[in-house]
């Protein structure tokens, strides 16, 4: 063997603390997906807009001055939440409902091409405007917690990754209680499994949409508001994680947000793995070969089902 | 060659685009804008060629990167290790390209939907950290100062212009000829309605791969000349995600699944582009990108399927022009195309302890049916007897878990749905699976390929089969815009176009009103006097027991009862099946 077993357990817990943060983007994204199936290119944008809002709460806005260096950058994450929500709201409501929802439905390819088009063009400002704004400088959220780990053993867990994981995994949950137990998340799932019958049983359905999708970018924000803690970023980023988002969510399932999180932790863990066998620049090549195993294995993924009949 | 007049008329306007853009070369003064114009063909090519598996198919690609990439990078490794001339590197670009598309469409075409579109987008970026990781992250190509020309290197750069409209002239004739073959109309119904496409005998499998190839070899040479004209590839540049979403943004803009839409896109998307790069991207980095965004999210709120079809709707209407039918007068062919060795009476179909399961659930549980050369069979059963499942065992939709079914002799087990069709089996569904935005005859041609040698016959095969169920005045219709009876009756003349032996029709008579079930019962009836065996499913009992001679009922996935119409009706476990315990009982009261 090339590796060690010490090799074998740091790996491996390091992807499980990475992947609780990448259940939690793909959580927010397969809200979206699943509520409204529409294919949201912007999706890494907003996760890179989380990662500016808690870097801005926490160095401008004081929260790190003000909480102390390591609590304040995990509020500042917290907070990137409800202002991306607010952000994903008056953009679902002026652009994205236009080309989605009931309506959308009667066009060719059910408004597949337009919402894909938008969505292109959503990511292509914030991309782009972020640069103006935030300036092409790579940056990062400075906090003692990144250069100091707990020790189990032989091995190392980053602090900063400890508590990303533990704030991720609370937040996963407390979505998927909001979704199984509060009204309006029953109405969201009503939505999604059939916005037709919805409409018909007097639930809002363009709401329901518009909650999804700002919940789904306001999630993904606060996850990027955690990874902008362990590694620097620029306004290009968010390219990088739409990938993982997506290999996460197919690979749990389309529409699934159970599945959605195991798919997430499961692509933390073979980023992280595949660094024992594979020189660093191919452990995305990693993720894509996996990717396209399941898919092919079981295209419905882990959680998912597949529904046809003729 | 002769052109219909819609094909003659596409023809024009490609040699009056040629021209116009050749002037527009002799126009411009400038090196700059030569460059653009130059990057404005090879970005229509590129989109058609997405345009080509995507937009007449409907499989959606979000990695068209892998293809121009390849393509650039057969072009760039050519010239630096092997001393090869682009001359020779653009088409062996083209042939890698093609065997890309094999090789990633034999794998992804198991995948539909969203699925499909996400796999694809793994393929170059995948390729993209590959390329990185052997070492070819920049490649200037050497300049080759003993023999420019024969290594594509001009000075005047009208000469690039030239070459990449003669690119842009083969893609348009090759789309033009695409849309006007079986191969178009193949890929449209798999656009439309894959299943359905499957039954009426298209090999959906062979002309997706065809398509994703074809598509794959005119991208990379797309690709490669562009290599040629910016002189360096580097593995962001030509397999990043900006040129799968800069081939679909164009397509999309333009105008999904027309010939002029991806032109339309790159003409006025590229330029912008360029030009807002030039003028803003200096004073302030990124406002070119923003700009962008908006341009495409504006158009797109005023036009969602692009500009092309909202042009053509404004002026045209979307109905399209009356096509001439076919010459033949109207003349129905004589029937027996086929050799037919059996007799008249032998058994045809014979199906013997067909069993299939969907987890638990027994859907069909040892079925035994001998449908006789000639017969007109029905069977019966409640709602969730296994009906269906049964006509989606013998065409090839399902496998069955055990059991046989041979037709002619010939076991059909194992044999997917457009081979099924092929051997002489048509099928009709049980909500009509139309290709909507088809006309009428396009529709029923989908379905004559399979028996035809060439499409003017397949064109002529599908007027007959209309005109035998007597839809022949509205051949030009859409088919979105047909009555339920229409629609009933244009797929039963889908399924005999082929001049089947047998047909299964799948609750053909369900909900149709009493003038229309004459009319499709008068239909069927003649379709079996002129010797097709016809095998009918259906829930209610009434308007079968006037319609065939003979009966089986199907409950549980079990045939509990077999006959003439009159002796099945009165078998008091059909009653049960029907009417619950109670009512056998009293009936059987009532027959003593």
């Amino acid at each position: 063997m090339p590796f060690s077993l010490v090799d074998f357990l740091q790996a491996l817990a390091a992807g499980i603390l990475v992947g609780a943060t990448y259940a939690l983007m793909c959580v927010g994204l397969g809200i979206i997906f699943g509520a409204m199936r529409v294919i949201n290119f912007a999706q890494g944008d907003f996760l890179m807009l989380g990662m500016y809002a808690a870097f801005y709460l926490a160095t401008a806005g004081g929260l790190s001055a003000f909480l102390g260096p390591s609590g304040g950058p995990i509020i500042a994450a917290f907070l990137a939440g409800p202002i991306v929500f607010a952000l994903g709201w008056l953009l679902h409501r002026f652009i994205v409902a236009r080309v989605t929802g009931a309506g959308a439905a009667q066009t060719e390819g059910a408004g597949a091409y337009g919402q894909i088009l938008t969505t292109l063009g959503i990511s292509l400002i914030l991309q782009n405007g972020g640069l103006i704004v935030f300036g092409s400088a790579p940056t990062g959220i400075r906090t003692p917690l990144s250069r100091s780990s707990w020790e189990i053993g032989d091995i190392l867990l980053n602090q900063s990754r400890v508590v990303s994981f533990l704030v991720s995994v609370g937040l996963a949950v407390a979505v998927y209680l909001f979704l199984g137990h509060t009204r309006q998340g029953k109405a969201l799932r009503a939505a999604a499994d059939n916005s037709q019958a919805a409409l018909y049983m007097g639930i809002d359905v363009d709401k329901a949409h518009r909650v999804a999708w700002s919940l789904g970018v306001g999630i993904t924000a606060v996850a990027g508001g955690l990874v902008a803690g362990s590694q620097s970023f620029q306004p290009y980023t968010g390219f990088d994680f739409v990938i993982v988002m997506y290999a996460g969510v197919v690979l749990g399932g389309l529409g699934s947000i159970l599945g959605a999180f195991w798919g997430g932790l499961v692509i933390g863990i073979v980023q992280q793995m595949s660094t024992l066998i594979l020189p660093y620049q191919l452990q995305n090549t990693a993720i894509f070969v996996v990717f396209l195993l399941i898919i092919f294995l079981r295209p419905q993924g882990m959680f998912g089902r597949l529904s046809e009949r003729t | 060659m002769s052109f219909s007049p819609a094909v003659k008329r596409q023809l024009w306007s490609i040699v009056g685009f040629a021209v116009a853009v050749l002037a527009l070369m002799a126009f411009l003064q400038s090196d700059y804008f030569e460059l653009v114009l130059t990057q404005v063909l090879l970005w229509a090519v590129m989109s058609l060629a997405w345009n080509i598996l995507c937009g007449y198919s409907g499989y959606f690609s979000f990695g068209h990167a892998a293809f121009w990439g390849l393509g650039a990078y057969t072009v760039a490794l050519g010239l630096i290790h092997f001393d090869l001339s682009p001359w020779l590197t653009i088409p062996a670009g083209a042939v890698v390209g093609g065997l890309a598309g094999a090789l990633i469409g034999f794998p992804t075409f198991r995948l539909r939907g969203h699925y499909f579109a996400l796999a694809m987008l793994a393929y170059p970026l995948a390729t993209l950290y590959v390329f990185q990781w052997l070492g070819y992250q920049e490649i200037p190509l050497p300049m080759k100062r003993e023999a420019p020309i024969l290594y594509m290197q001009f000075a005047d750069p009208r000469a690039y212009v030239a070459l990449a409209l003669g690119l842009l002239v083969v893609t348009l004739l090759i789309s033009l000829k695409v849309e006007n073959s079986r191969f178009g109309i193949s890929l449209f119904a798999i656009k439309q309605n894959e299943p359905a496409a499957e039954a009426a005998g298209i090999d959906t499998w062979r002309w997706k791969m065809l398509a994703l190839m074809l598509s794959g070899a005119l991208a990379a040479m797309a690709g490669g000349l562009y290599a040629v004209v910016l002189l360096v590839v580097t593995p962001e540049a030509v397999f990043g995600m900006l040129v799968s979403a800069q081939a679909l943004i164009l397509a999309l803009f333009g105008g999904v699944g027309s010939l002029w839409g991806p032109v339309i896109g790159a003409a006025v998307l590229v330029p912008l582009a360029e030009g807002l790069n030039a003028k803003l991207g200096d004073v302030l980095p990124g406002i070119q990108g923003v700009v962008y965004g908006v341009a495409i999210i504006a158009i797109i709120l005023l036009a969602p399927e692009g500009v092309y079809w909202r042009i053509r709707d404004r002026f045209a209407g979307r109905l399209p022009e009356a096509v001439p039918m076919p010459a033949g007068g109207g003349a129905i062919p004589a029937m027996p195309r086929q050799v037919r060795s059996r007799m008249a009476g032998e058994d045809l179909l014979v199906l013997r302890d067909l069993g299939i399961s969907f987890g638990g659930l027994r859907a069909l549980d040892g079925v035994d049916l001998s449908v006789p050369e000639g017969g007109l069979y029905g069977i019966i059963g409640p709602n969730g007897a296994g009906k269906t499942t049964l006509f989606n065992v013998i065409n090839g939709f399902l496998s069955p878990e055990r059991g046989s079914i041979s037709f002619a002799g010939e076991s059909l087990v194992g044999l997917r749905p457009n081979q099924v069709c092929r051997k002489g089996i048509g099928r009709t569904f049980q909500v009509v699976r139309a290709f909507p935005r088809m006309t009428v005859l396009e529709n029923v041609t989908a379905g004559a390929f399979v028996g035809a040698a060439d499409d003017a016959e397949a064109r002529y095969m599908a007027a007959a089969a209309l005109d035998r169920v007597g839809l022949g005045a509205r051949a030009n219709a859409l088919a979105g815009g047909l009555t339920n009876r229409e629609l009933r009756l244009m797929e039963l003349a889908r399924a005999l176009a082929p001049q089947p032996r047998l047909v299964l029709l799948d609750e053909t008579l369900a909900g149709l009103g009493h003038d229309d079930l004459d009319a499709i019962l008068g239909a069927i009836r003649q379709v079996s006097a002129q010797g097709v065996t016809v095998l009918i499913i259906e829930h209610t009992m009434q308007a079968m027991v006037q319609l065939v001679d003979h009966f089986d009922v199907l409950d549980h996935g079990r045939l509990i009862a077999s006959g003439t119409p009159e002796t099945v009706v009165r078998n008091s476990q059909v009653i049960e099946a029907y009417l619950g315990k109670k009512w056998a009982e009293q009936v059987a009261v009532a027959a003593k």
